[in-house]
């Protein structure tokens, strides 16, 4: 066994020279870090502190002199010099920071907020039990907001919409899929050309699919403004939407307002001094505000059985079930309804669902593809190969000018063999007029 | 016409990553977590809050008297030890919360007592927080509303009854503060007039300190006021003599603003946080009689000699008062000189302040920081945002033993539990 021989105790006073306590207590940690140290400090020489070097048998007579503005560096161990050395790291070394580095990022819309200067609007896509929350809290920063989220309480949504009237702000959403604002796209939008049609909607899958086709027909818009799904209810009261038509009336820039509403919704409070279209079925809708038209539809392919309709847009299910009836045979799914999305991404991003009943159906498949900004990248490059070799319609919804090129996505579909629309009711109707039973 | 603006969309976005993406605008993004319990908007609470709010940033803190605690603070009687913290049973305390109720009965010369919270009695007191009958204490009060708060006066550091220490010496000390500080201190008040805390707070934290483990300018910014007002020589040397004089001081004011907070209808302001070495405990400007509580945890920090983290006490003392008023951890910007207790360097300073403005209500217009270009501090926590957030208050605290009568081990930083802002959510949600 070894003997402790060879410790030795080093006691050092250093004069009239100054550190503040938290220092020293870094220094001391470093000094009894040191391996071998038995026991070691830096401090001032108060009273206090001598009393603890005393009782950590750091004391030499020498301290007895010591005083308030002297300090005291005291080791004991078989090398004290390397903790004396540990406490002049400690005591000189300065810190790197020259000034604010990367800070942690906001964590609350308030925070937020405050660190875009000129903030005005807040997109809004959390979970739908935490939308309204986040929404209050972006409307009190007097932030307009777009509301992706659904699942938010009717009395929410109300609440919302009343405090964002207050304020003079958009409350678009809950439920809100689509918007085009000042030019720029939320949400699912495509890229169309400005223009002097103003459009409101209470359906994200109805505005893109008019503002397409006014697009084709070379008519652009000035704002899209989607309101939320519930919006036009007798509930809501259409309270976002007669704030969007009231904005339209006035923007110098619209001379045509189209208000896009599902079936079944009061429209009663919306009036305008400028013209103001709406009606059941989108694509007339668009061609009456455009004045043009559109190609001619092209072949549908052969086939036996019935029609299965595979939709991702509920507004275009809706659209087409309505145009079919009840037909025996013509069948209307929507791959976007909450039974199907729930704790799963919505069939425009992920195919799988949609994949899953293409390949289960007979008869004619109706696929509704819906492109531009936030969909899937290459819807054709997924689904034109479950397609082939079997008959298909294709409803296409976008533009050229949108980043997966509705020219590119048309080619795929027709080479695998689909009869490719971008009309719903177009394509419903001819498939209706082809179809069992007609 | 533009809907949204000259410059365009200029958007905050929280939620799914890919709408952030897609959109063509300049954006800032939400860090987004899912709170830890669902939270509702309602207006009423909003407003409840900001009146909640400003009663405490209106408050005008003077020091206008010391006496004894038995003269000066309504409801205090021979029989009755205050103490700090939510309320507990002797059996309950620790170590230094007994060595000071110990020390406290032999100064009164008592055999028993009854225990009640300082903060029932609109009073304060650090670590332990101990107040006796005979004790002088500092009567601060608010020039508009007339409100008073108290705290007992500081012992200074090392073996002191704050931190559970009762030998002769100790109350021999306390003996001296009764019989020559606290009469001194008072003659000092009659002859000069009151001291506004208000100024010497907003002064200190443009000086580096925080006001809750850093004291040095206050407490010399103190020392001219109360020398000016002819304070004796000795007071005067024992004021000198302990950096953490002004503690008590800031407490005092602390808890001023947040009384005059509390008891406003439906709001979520926190108007209390204290520890009694065995639970941490809030309360609520909505419902500030009653305690939200959760179990105290050791303080994490830089310890004195030879102590380790194995010596620390659970967290106590009535002092996160500062924090609760925007000061202590929530200052920490403003004290660079001691930003190593949370930590390392100036920017852990700068991002613990800046994380606090997550969850308060306000901006304190007379507690600047230089270095946030005189942004004041963040005051006010609104137990929704912490809900929301899952950031939990940061504290600046002294470290006691746990063992009573050792006194001070170290110092260093606590994270508020969060139990006790979720049982409060509940609570203002039902």
């Amino acid at each position: 066994m070894l003997h402790s021989a060879s410790v030795s105790l080093l006691v050092e006073v250093r004069p009239r020279q100054y550190h503040d306590s938290i220092v020293l207590m870094v220094a001391s940690a470093r000094m009894s870090a040191v391996p071998g140290v038995e026991a070691a400090m830096a401090a001032m020489a108060t009273p206090l502190n001598l009393v603890l070097f005393k009782e950590m048998g750091l004391w030499t007579e020498e301290l007895a002199q010591a005083g308030d503005s002297d300090l005291v560096l005291a080791a004991r161990g078989p090398e004290p010099e390397a903790a004396f050395l540990a406490a002049e790291r400690a005591l000189t070394e300065r810190g790197t920071a020259a000034g604010p580095g990367p800070l942690a990022p906001p964590r609350t819309m308030r925070t937020a907020a405050g660190l875009l200067e000129g903030a005005n609007l807040a997109v809004v896509s959390v979970p739908g039990e935490h939308a309204a929350w986040i929404c209050w809290d972006a409307l009190t920063q007097d932030l307009n907001v777009f509301c992706f989220s659904d699942h938010v309480t009717l009395a929410d949504e109300i609440r919302l919409k009343d405090e964002a009237l207050r304020r003079g702000l958009l409350m678009l959403g809950p439920d809100c899929g689509t918007a085009i604002l000042d030019g720029v796209g939320l949400g699912f939008s495509n890229v169309v050309p400005r223009g002097r049609a103003g459009i409101v909607g209470a359906s994200g899958t109805g505005i893109q699919q008019v503002s397409c086709l006014l697009a084709q027909q070379g008519v652009g818009i000035s704002q899209a403004i989607g309101v939320g799904g519930r919006d036009l209810t007798p509930e809501v009261g259409g309270r976002m939407a007669r704030e969007a038509v009231r904005r339209l009336d006035q923007d110098p820039e619209t001379d045509v307002i189209v208000v896009v509403a599902k079936g079944g919704s009061d429209l009663a409070g919306l009036e305008a001094r400028k013209p103001l279209l709406t009606g059941p079925d989108l694509t007339d809708l668009a061609l009456e505000v455009g004045g043009g038209s559109l190609p001619a539809d092209p072949p549908l392919p052969e086939w036996n059985g019935g029609v299965q309709g595979i939709f991702g847009g509920g507004t275009l299910r809706d659209e087409a079930a309505a145009i079919w009836g009840d037909r025996p045979g013509f069948n209307a799914v929507d791959y976007g309804d909450e039974r199907f999305t729930r704790g799963r991404p919505h069939p425009m991003i992920d195919h799988t669902l949609r994949l899953d009943a293409i390949r289960r159906a007979e008869g004619l498949v109706y696929l509704d593809v819906v492109l531009g900004r936030g969909a899937h990248p290459d819807p054709a490059a997924e689904l034109a190969p479950a397609l082939a070799g079997r008959p298909a319609v294709v409803v296409l919804v976008g533009t050229d000018a949108d980043p997966q090129g509705l020219s590119r996505q048309r080619t795929a579909f027709e080479a695998a063999g689909a009869a490719v629309f971008t009309s719903n009711s177009r394509a419903a109707r001819a498939v209706l007029s082809a179809g069992p039973g007609s | 016409m533009p809907v949204l603006g000259p410059e365009g969309p200029r958007a905050v976005t929280a939620g799914a990553a890919l709408l952030a993406e897609s959109l063509e605008s300049p954006q800032v993004r939400v860090d987004w977590r899912p709170p830890l319990q669902r939270l509702a908007p309602d207006p009423a609470v909003d407003a409840a809050n900001a009146r909640a709010v400003e009663r405490m940033l209106a408050v005008r803190p003077q020091l206008v008297a010391v006496g004894t605690a038995l003269d000066s603070i309504p409801g205090m009687r021979p029989d009755l030890l205050m103490h700090s913290g939510p309320p507990l049973r002797w059996e309950a305390a620790s170590g230094p919360l007994r060595g000071a109720l110990e020390g406290a009965l032999r100064l009164e010369g008592r055999d028993s007592a009854d225990l009640e919270p300082c903060h029932h009695h609109d009073a304060v007191g650090p670590m332990a927080g101990v107040i006796s009958a005979s004790m002088p204490v500092l009567v601060v009060e608010d020039a508009e509303t007339g409100r008073r708060a108290f705290s007992n006066l500081n012992e200074g550091l090392g073996r002191v009854l704050r931190y559970g220490a009762n030998d002769e010496a100790v109350l021999e000390r306390l003996r001296w503060m009764a019989d020559v500080l606290g009469p001194d201190l008072a003659r000092a008040l009659e002859a000069g007039g009151p001291i506004d805390l208000g100024s010497i707070n907003q002064r200190a934290l443009q000086m580096g300190d925080e006001l809750h483990n850093r004291h040095r300018a206050a407490t010399s910014l103190l020392f001219r006021e109360l020398a000016l007002r002819g304070l004796g020589a000795e007071s005067l040397r024992f004021v000198d003599g302990n950096d953490y004089f002004y503690l008590n001081f800031a407490m005092a004011a602390a808890k001023l603003a947040c009384e005059c907070a509390a008891g406003v209808e439906g709001s979520s302001l926190v108007v209390t946080m204290a520890r009694n070495g065995t639970e941490f405990g809030i309360r609520v400007a909505a419902a500030p009689e009653r305690w939200f509580t959760a179990p105290a945890e050791a303080p994490v920090g830089l310890f004195l000699g030879a102590y380790t983290q194995a010596d620390a006490n659970p967290d106590i003392g009535d002092s996160a008062i500062t924090e609760t008023y925007g000061l202590g951890g929530f200052a920490m910007a403003a004290a660079p000189a001691i930003t190593r207790v949370v930590g390392g360097d100036a920017q852990s300073a700068l991002a613990a302040t800046l994380e606090m403005y997550e969850i308060t209500l306000a901006e304190n217009p007379n507690h600047q920081i230089p270095g946030l270009d005189f942004r004041g501090t963040p005051t006010g926590i609104d137990v929704r945002r912490v809900v929301e957030t899952g950031i939990q208050p940061v504290i600046n605290t002294g470290i006691a033993h746990r063992e009573p009568g050792v006194g001070q081990v170290g110092a260093g930083l606590v994270r508020a539990p969060l139990e006790p802002f979720l049982a409060a959510h509940r609570f203002l949600a039902s």
